[in-house]
């Protein structure tokens, strides 16, 4: 029944979001978790299906039935029956719930994890390398198969950082920090999402992860280090005119390598971002919408309305895609 | 004025149901007022599912969004489901002790008004500017900041202050009740099941909502008074509203369904015709449940960080409630067993509740697992466990108890074919909405989102339960159709209909004011029917006729609630006005209330023999 119940939840959902296609040992061993307990609630359900099937059809009321049925009291064998095997069932499923957690709840230093510093914000998320010296928001670089230690806060309300794919959620605090470790087994874009409500965009906080080859990863680290101390400089007349723009209207709040500020998402290495304000695609469209109406795209979030013309958007926009470092 | 009035004050219409102390009248203002907000709550979440039809869509904006699950979960708890279960307490438990009343008649309709007002208070949200958007659990900073969250939050913290008072005077008040006006004979384990966890529920809402109370006043003063209890730039700790809330919210949950279960006991032994199964383990295992639903609160923080020791701990705890709710699960499949099961409209959604209460409480035992948790956590998966419990445990058992009691409560039929259809509708709909929604959780959908994006594998799960919703909204209109049909039926009710075995059954139906005419004496566990096995027409007296003191109607309990009303609204617009006037004018009307009544006795009056004979005799 184990095996069926495993099949029947596996497959259910897309590989890159769903807790039942694990892509870690975190996630796997979650999923077993789910598995071991379903399966045998399933058990307990069906028992207790058979027995009501069974009650109502033999002992419904005919017709033209008459007298009392007997009046039973009870009966100890029968309730220590149901008392003392619901007590083993839960000593086997105490067993692994204590091991697991406990397995999961270790924590890593940066000998054996990489370790990442991650603040929520309403609504974006802010990703720190305290030991590769690196900031970045939105798309949360790893290594495939290595552990990644993630120290979680945040800078206004309780958000939840939850990769489904590779684990589950831990809450982020304000004035808080959790600890949680996960792994990708293997490259790949997984989904991220917030799972605490967060205000009017809670369900647009979403970010992704992209976990590269060890070699990839390095590689991209001392790219983006690189780019952060001096930042690519712009080819065109278009750009050069966006990051005038950039430089008078944005850098308050955004930076880009290590200049501006730290109030928003720092853009880097926007162009390679998978989405803008985390949810569409990067394209140029939809770059220019957000900068038109950011209220309008993700609603409560705390980029003002610049009321750019469209010629300044349109700079922006030039400028914005010229931000690489991974090429 | 001489203390006891021989004559019984005649008020008639609405001035009577606004000044009533009647525990029958309480009971049925209960009902309505819990039927008329489970409407709104209702409307919200069709609303919500409407929203959710299809991805990315525009039908209520995110911030509407967020105010409607708010508005719905907090409606559906404070304003709608607890009051039907008091309005049940009310027009039930007296009647199954053999008393006349409750112990404090105006405490028990000031309970009502100070619910009835808080809610009203909350409501008017949507006219002034916004309902609270912060979820119904009302999470620091988010909540507790003003820079987060608007006026909305305001009418939270206020309009369930006032509320909730008025929840824990209603336990007290049953507390006592049962403890003390028990008829002669009927000892603790003789109590008809709904009576005992009317009892235990009435012990968890005096210990639970006190933490509600602190909460509520520790985050007004964050919002309106410049407090830092949760803010953490000063100090303040956002993880102390977690533990209060759930400290009071775990305890909640079995509040609600404790009850549900009381009420399920007793549909299934009468339509069973047959004693409850383990009557005594069905008793222990009420009052085990009630007793660890306090020991378990941390599950719902599993992923705030508190560590593995206290995830573990209070997980094997969470578990553990899994053996007394087997043991009431079997021992109503055993009442059943060798029993004569009528299928009426009642028994079918006490057969139905049976099931889908089992599935709740199967994902119960799964999210208890704190590891797998991390998983379930804040995701859909978790909106359909608690909606199996709340909707298919409390709801379908507050639907059977309807049908049940109607005849009790209004000497009327509620239809039975309608009836059928009522339930068909309901349950097929109820599972066709949140059945999909565990596995929308296990492919990553978070809750509380007001959209989601396409190409993520969540489109089908969610228009399944977007159309399920309608199952469930015909189900409802079907029963106040027919709750209209019933009070246009010239079928008068007997008093006993369902060939009842506990001792409401034993008097007309809808009961006398005096409820007995002489105080019944209770000679055995389900008092009724041990008086029929005997051959005996009814119970047998425990006292001669004479004249039963009765409570008087107070119009004070109503202005006492409008009093906090009026306050609530003249603190949370205090910064607006620049005054404090309209508040401290709302809390001198409640004070001069209380001086009232402490000054002026009240000591009732009497109804005599004779006009007993008389109103027996019409009934």
């Amino acid at each position: 029944m184990l095996m069926a119940l495993a099949l029947v939840l596996t497959g259910c959902g897309k590989e890159n979001l769903s807790t039942l296609i694990p892509q870690g040992p975190v996630a796997e061993k979650q999923f077993f978790l789910m598995v071991l307990t379903s399966s045998i609630m399933t058990g307990v359900f069906l028992i207790v299906i058979i027995i009501l099937t069974y009650v109502l059809i033999r002992y419904r009321q005919r017709p033209g039935q008459t007298g009392i049925p007997k009046q039973v009291e009870g009966s100890h064998k029968l309730e220590i029956l149901w008392t003392v095997i619901p007590f083993l069932l839960l000593i086997v499923m105490a067993v692994p719930t204590v091991a697991i957690a406990f397995d999961l709840a270790k924590e890593y230093s940066n000998k054996d994890a990489l370790q990442v510093k991650v603040t929520a914000h309403q609504f974006w998320w802010e990703f720190e390398y305290p030991d590769l010296g690196i900031v970045t928001a939105q798309d949360l670089y790893i290594p495939a198969g290595k552990k990644v230690e993630f120290t979680v806060t945040s800078a206004d309300v309780i958000h939840a950082f939850w990769i489904p794919a590779l684990g589950g959620k831990i809450d982020t605090n304000p004035g808080l920090t959790n600890k949680i470790w996960l792994q990708a087994d293997k490259p790949g874009t997984y989904f991220g999402k917030c799972a605490e409500l967060c205000g009017a965009s809670h369900a647009l906080m979403d970010f992704k992860v992209e976990a590269l080859e060890p070699a990839a990863f390095d590689a991209w680290a001392k790219k983006m280090k690189a780019a952060e101390a001096a930042p690519a400089p712009t080819a065109t007349a278009a750009a050069a005119q966006g990051q005038e723009i950039f430089r008078k209207s944005c850098m308050g709040c955004h930076a880009i390598g290590n200049e501006g500020g730290k109030l928003a998402p720092n853009l880097t290495n926007f162009a390679e971002r998978h989405k803008v304000a985390g949810i569409r695609d990067n394209k140029k469209e939809f770059v220019a919408e957000w900068l038109t109406d950011p209220q309008q795209v993700k609603p409560g979030n705390t980029m003002p309305n610049l009321h750019l013309s469209p010629d300044q958007v349109n700079a922006l926009v030039e400028y914005l895609s010229t931000l690489k470092v991974n090429q | 004025m001489s203390d006891h009035t021989h004559a019984a004050p005649k008020r008639s219409g609405l001035w009577d149901w606004l000044t009533t102390v009647d525990h029958k009248k309480i009971g049925i203002l209960y009902l309505l007022a819990g039927g008329i907000f489970f409407l709104f709550g209702g409307v919200e979440a069709l609303l919500i599912r409407l929203q959710l039809l299809y991805p990315e869509q525009q039908v209520v904006g995110a911030d509407t969004f967020n105010q409607l699950i708010t508005m719905h979960g907090t409606t559906m708890i404070f304003l709608a489901v607890m009051p039907v279960i008091f309005g049940f307490m009310n027009a039930i438990v007296p009647l199954q002790i053999g008393a006349r009343d409750v112990a404090f008649p105006f405490v028990n309709a000031l309970g009502f008004w100070l619910f009835f007002f808080g809610g009203l208070l909350l409501n008017t949200s949507w006219l002034l500017g916004g309902a609270p958007n912060m979820g119904w659990t009302a999470y620091a900073t988010l909540a507790s900041n003003p820079k987060f969250t608007g006026l909305g939050a305001d009418f939270y913290v206020l309009g369930l202050q006032i509320a909730g008072l008025g929840t824990l005077l209603g336990g007290i008040n049953f507390l006592v009740t049962i403890i003390n006006m028990r008829a002669p004979g009927m000892t603790f384990m003789r109590m008809p099941l709904f009576t005992w966890t009317s009892f235990v529920t009435s012990a968890l809402i005096l210990f639970a909502f006190p933490a509600l109370t602190v909460g509520l006043v520790f985050l007004m003063f964050d919002r309106l008074f410049g407090a830092n209890f949760f803010n953490p730039d000063a100090g303040g700790n956002v993880l102390i509203w977690e533990h209060i809330f759930w400290i009071f919210g775990h305890p909640e949950v079995y509040i609600l369904i404790l009850p549900a279960f009381g009420i399920i006991s007793e549909i299934v032994s009468t339509f069973s015709k047959k004693r409850l199964f383990g009557y005594s383990s069905m008793v222990f295992a009420t009052i085990l449940i009630g007793f660890l639903g306090f020991m378990v609160w941390v599950h719902h923080m599993f992923t705030s960080g508190l560590g593995p020791i206290a995830n573990t701990l209070f997980g094997i705890a969470t578990m553990l409630i899994a053996v007394p709710t087997g043991i009431k699960i079997f021992n109503w499949l055993f009442t059943m067993w060798g029993g004569h099961i009528r299928f009426t409209t009642a028994n079918l959604f006490a057969v139905g509740f049976i099931p889908t209460f089992t599935i709740g409480g199967m994902t119960g035992v799964m999210l208890a697992n704190p590891a797998a948790d991390y998983q379930y956590h804040d995701t859909y998966f978790v909106v359909a466990h608690f909606h199996y419990v709340i909707v298919g445990g409390l709801v379908f058992g507050l639907m059977g108890g309807l049908y049940y009691w109607w005849p009790k409560i209004f000497g009327k039929f509620l239809n039975e074919t309608i009836g059928k259809w009522n339930f068909w509708t309901f349950f097929i709909g109820f599972h066709l909405t949140f059945f999909p929604q565990h596995f929308l959780g296990l492919m990553g959908m978070p809750r509380r989102v007001f959209t989601y994006l396409k190409g993520q594998d969540l489109e089908l799960g969610n228009f399944i339960s977007s159309i399920g919703v309608l199952g469930m909204a015909i189900g409802t209109i079907l029963l106040f159709i027919n709750i209209f049909v019933a009070a246009k039926s010239a079928k008068r009710a007997p008093a006993d209909p369902w060939d009842g075995r506990t001792l409401e059954w034993a008097i007309p139906s809808p009961a006398p004011e005096y409820n007995f005419a002489q105080t019944p004496l209770v000679r055995g566990l389900d008092a009724l029917w041990t008086e029929k096995m005997a051959g005996n027409k009814g119970m047998t007296p425990a006292e001669p006729l004479g004249s039963i003191h009765m409570p008087s109607p107070s119009f004070i309990p109503f202005v006492m609630s409008v009093g906090l009303f009026i306050a609530g609204y003249g603190f949370m617009y205090a910064s607006t006005w620049g005054t404090y006037i309209v508040g401290i004018i709302g809390l001198v009307i409640t004070l001069f209330c209380m001086l009232l009544r402490s000054l002026y006795d009240d000591h009732g009056y009497h109804i005599e023999p004779d006009e007993i004979e008389e109103k027996g005799v019409k009934a």
